[in-house]
């Protein structure tokens, strides 16, 4: 197939063909990170900007490395060192970086549809990287990414998503895609930040050992700090003797379950130290996973003559089970 | 100067206030109704004449619920846009919220704004005076000077007023005067700064959710008080199944309160959302298909006395920003009508309804004239081809802000011709002839 879409503005809607192509992309551009000299000249002379109005790391440096070992030209911006702190408004200043004609914007935004207002009004592909509560689709990408180098497949699969589902872009991120692909998704946590109407799209339980019991994969979602003075939950604590994943919360779940999570992570409050450590852990495969397919994302959109360039990556291959670079 | 005869003929006049829906000629002499007669069976020489064959004609339509953004804002509209969007829309009437700059809130400001309308000169305009000073809601503004000076009524429109208290003692104070509170419905706690309507499509666009019981809650909360006090509530733009429901209820139990509904929450889902579309931003939110239907059979059973658009002009620099930063409102004089008329086909609602609902109920509610096409009545008159056909351009609407979810519609039904105290203030081109006989 080929890839068409300019802009990448989250996963709802998009197909199981095209979310698999971006997957087999991404694979095969995991070897390019494993060698000595990790660059491709792909990308050489393409620029592209990492707009991020929100603190990141983890994204932000996954984008920066994909778009430099794609050997493209990488230039951040915040909000906080830009005109916005001047009261320039999002358009405006995204006007102007597309009137120095970058290849690609990657744009984080408090703001859910940021992303899509500017991709309606600024001539140059939109990468959006977290969009308020809305999609995160990078994140969910490489966490399917990540499924599917465990298990082959993500058909069947039954996955679990614990934590504050109201609030997460990348639960909604995933709930997308993981229902494409055709995995079952249970949604767990307490009622306050798992609105009634995702009864729609999934499973719902605010009992863990019920949700986790007979997945393949959990995942748990960050919890943020300032909703307990939101009355979310009384107390962190609270929250973690109902929704903290523990070995002991785990029993239920198949063996070899897959434990994940998108960082960064509280320790002790959505998850146990051992967990997020232990054996089943894939937290640090995701983090790798999130430059292979940050690099995959950035060629798809960006490289425009990139059936002429394909030469220097090597066809996507099968998806593979855990590939050993050699 | 006395404005010359006029001779309104071949229309359907549709007037429920005295009972008649036929073919009726109807002669307008010194800014009074002179006749209504069957057609053809009045001599009027020398009368100017308005041909309204097709055509309905109608006591002039009151929209009681506008934003004319004067003074203060006028970047977003001025109170002369705002009157000519007004007649070209087929009102003859409207009522101007509160929230200006300064606030609304003192007899001077009220004489200004009512001093603007007749330097203007068009449609008539009344002033709605705020219930509390700068509509902070914490103490009551001079309704009674206010009052003097020529509201109609109070409403801090834009905010709710959270202390039930001061609502109570709104409504009891007001009563002195015979005036409604005119109250926009939100518990902004339980609202939580949302920026859409709470369901399905806020959890899937990620955007900040504000519930129905944000509205009724507050619905219910008035309805106690005016209950209690006697005062007169009139509860705004209702948006929510429950809000009808409580209202429908009062009514029953005999409670003074009165409902409006606003055009775009009788046609428009949160679906209109989808897209981050900021000119489908407002508050009260757009909401469910249940919802609508819920405030479509308020209107046909008569529980939301009154059609009124809540016409809210915004810059575009204020809606063409991300969905979270837009302002809430969107313009609405130039597209109620045939909006409205949608409903005859789509919910079964009579014309007749519909005409109480823009005319004689706001006249009513408001105590001020029109409403009806009675011989001696003030000569206010809308005619409406409910069958013309046209595109909403938002480019060419008189209105001087573009926020409309409307545009790109084919409408059908528009005012031809605005008559206001025998006076043409609108008559659209090439379709109506004015024709002088003598």
């Amino acid at each position: 197939m080929t890839f068409t879409a300019r802009h990448l503005l989250g996963l709802e809607g998009m197909s199981r063909e095209e979310i698999l192509y971006i997957l087999d992309t991404a694979t095969s551009f995991r070897e390019i990170s494993e060698r000595e000299i990790k660059k491709v000249p792909t990308l050489r002379g393409k620029t592209v900007i990492g707009f991020f109005y929100e603190a990141s790391t983890r994204t932000r440096m996954s984008f920066e490395i994909a778009a430099k070992r794609m050997s493209a030209d990488f230039i951040s911006l915040s909000a906080g060192g830009s005109s916005v702190s001047k009261g320039e408004t999002l358009l405006d200043t995204a006007r102007n970086l597309a009137a120095m004609r970058p290849d690609g914007i990657i744009l984080r935004h408090p703001s859910a549809g940021a992303p899509h207002f500017l991709a309606q009004r600024v001539d140059c592909p939109i990468i959006n990287a977290g969009d308020g509560a809305h999609e995160h689709p990078t994140q969910a990408l490489l966490d399917l990414l990540t499924i599917r180098e465990h298990r082959g497949t993500l058909d069947g699969l039954k996955i679990a998503i614990v934590g504050d589902i109201l609030h997460s872009r990348v639960a909604r991120s995933n709930l997308h895609a993981l229902r494409a692909l055709g995995a079952e998704v249970r949604l767990v946590g307490p009622p306050t930040l798992l609105p009634r109407e995702l009864r729609a799209w999934a499973e719902v339980t605010h009992d863990l050992a019920e949700g986790v019991r007979d997945t393949d994969v959990v995942m748990t979602l960050r919890i943020q700090r300032e909703r307990q003075g939101a009355n979310f939950f009384p107390s962190l604590d609270e929250y973690a003797r109902y929704f903290c994943l523990t070995q002991s919360a785990l029993r239920g779940a198949k063996p070899g379950v897959l434990i994940m999570h998108p960082g960064p992570i509280n320790r002790g409050i959505e998850i146990a130290s051992d967990v997020a450590d232990g054996p089943y852990s894939v937290i640090m495969e995701q983090v790798t996973n999130g430059v292979a397919l940050r690099m995959a994302v950035l060629f798809l959109l960006i490289n425009r003559s990139r059936e002429a360039d394909m030469p220097e990556i090597e066809a996507a291959p099968e998806p593979a089970l855990h590939r050993k670079a050699g | 100067m006395a404005s010359p005869s006029l001779l309104v003929a071949g229309g359907t006049v549709v007037d429920p206030a005295n009972d008649v829906h036929a073919a009726r000629d109807v002669l307008i002499e010194e800014g009074r109704i002179a006749a209504v007669a069957e057609p053809g069976t009045i001599a009027a020489d020398g009368a100017e004449s308005v041909d309204a064959s097709g055509c309905l004609v109608l006591p002039g339509l009151i929209d009681m619920h506008v934003h004319l953004r004067e003074p203060g804002y006028e970047y977003k509209e001025t109170i002369e846009t705002g009157a000519q969007a007004a007649a070209a829309g087929g009102f003859t009437a409207v009522a101007c919220m509160a929230n200006t700059d300064p606030v609304n809130d003192s007899a001077a400001v009220t004489a200004s704004i009512l001093d603007r309308a007749r330097e203007v000169d068009l449609v008539r305009v009344y002033a709605i005076g705020a219930v509390t000073m700068g509509l902070r809601g914490a103490r009551l503004a001079e309704i009674g000077e206010m009052r003097r000076a020529g509201i109609v009524a109070v409403s801090d429109d834009g905010q709710p007023i959270m202390d039930g208290e001061l609502m109570r003692r709104a409504l009891e104070y007001t009563a002195m005067f015979g005036i409604p509170v005119i109250a926009h419905e939100e518990d902004r706690a339980i609202a939580g700064g949302g920026v859409m309507n709470e369901g399905a499509m806020s959890l899937r666009l990620g955007l900040k959710g504000m519930p129905a019981a944000a509205e009724t809650v507050m619905v219910a909360r008035d309805i106690a008080l005016a209950e209690q006090t006697g005062g007169r509530v009139h509860i705004a733009h209702v948006s929510a199944i429950g809000s009808v429901e409580l209202i429908r209820a009062a009514k029953a139990r005999g409670v003074p309160v009165t409902g409006e509904a606003s055009p775009h929450h009788f046609t428009l889902t949160e679906a209109a959302v989808d897209g981050y579309n900021s000119n489908a931003k407002m508050n009260p939110p757009l909401r469910t298909a249940a919802d609508v239907a819920a405030v479509r059979a308020g209107v046909r059973d008569g529980t939301l006395d009154v059609i009124a658009t809540d016409h809210a002009p915004h810059h575009r620099d204020e809606k063409d920003v991300e969905f979270d930063a837009a302002l809430n409102g969107i313009i609405g004089l130039e597209t109620a009508v045939p909006l409205a008329l949608r409903l005859i086909a789509e919910a079964d609602i009579p014309i007749a309804t519909l005409v109480r609902a823009m005319s004689t109920n706001p006249a009513k509610i408001l105590g001020v004239p029109g409403g009806s096409v009675g011989v001696g009545d003030v000569a206010d008159v809308s005619v409406v081809d409910p069958r013309r056909r046209w595109t909403v351009d938002p480019a060419k609407l008189r209105s001087k802000s573009r926020n409309t979810p409307f545009g790109g519609w084919e409408m059908t039904g528009q005012a031809v011709a605005t008559i206001v105290g025998g006076r043409i203030v609108h008559r659209l081109d090439g379709k109506e002839r004015r024709k002088k006989s003598a």
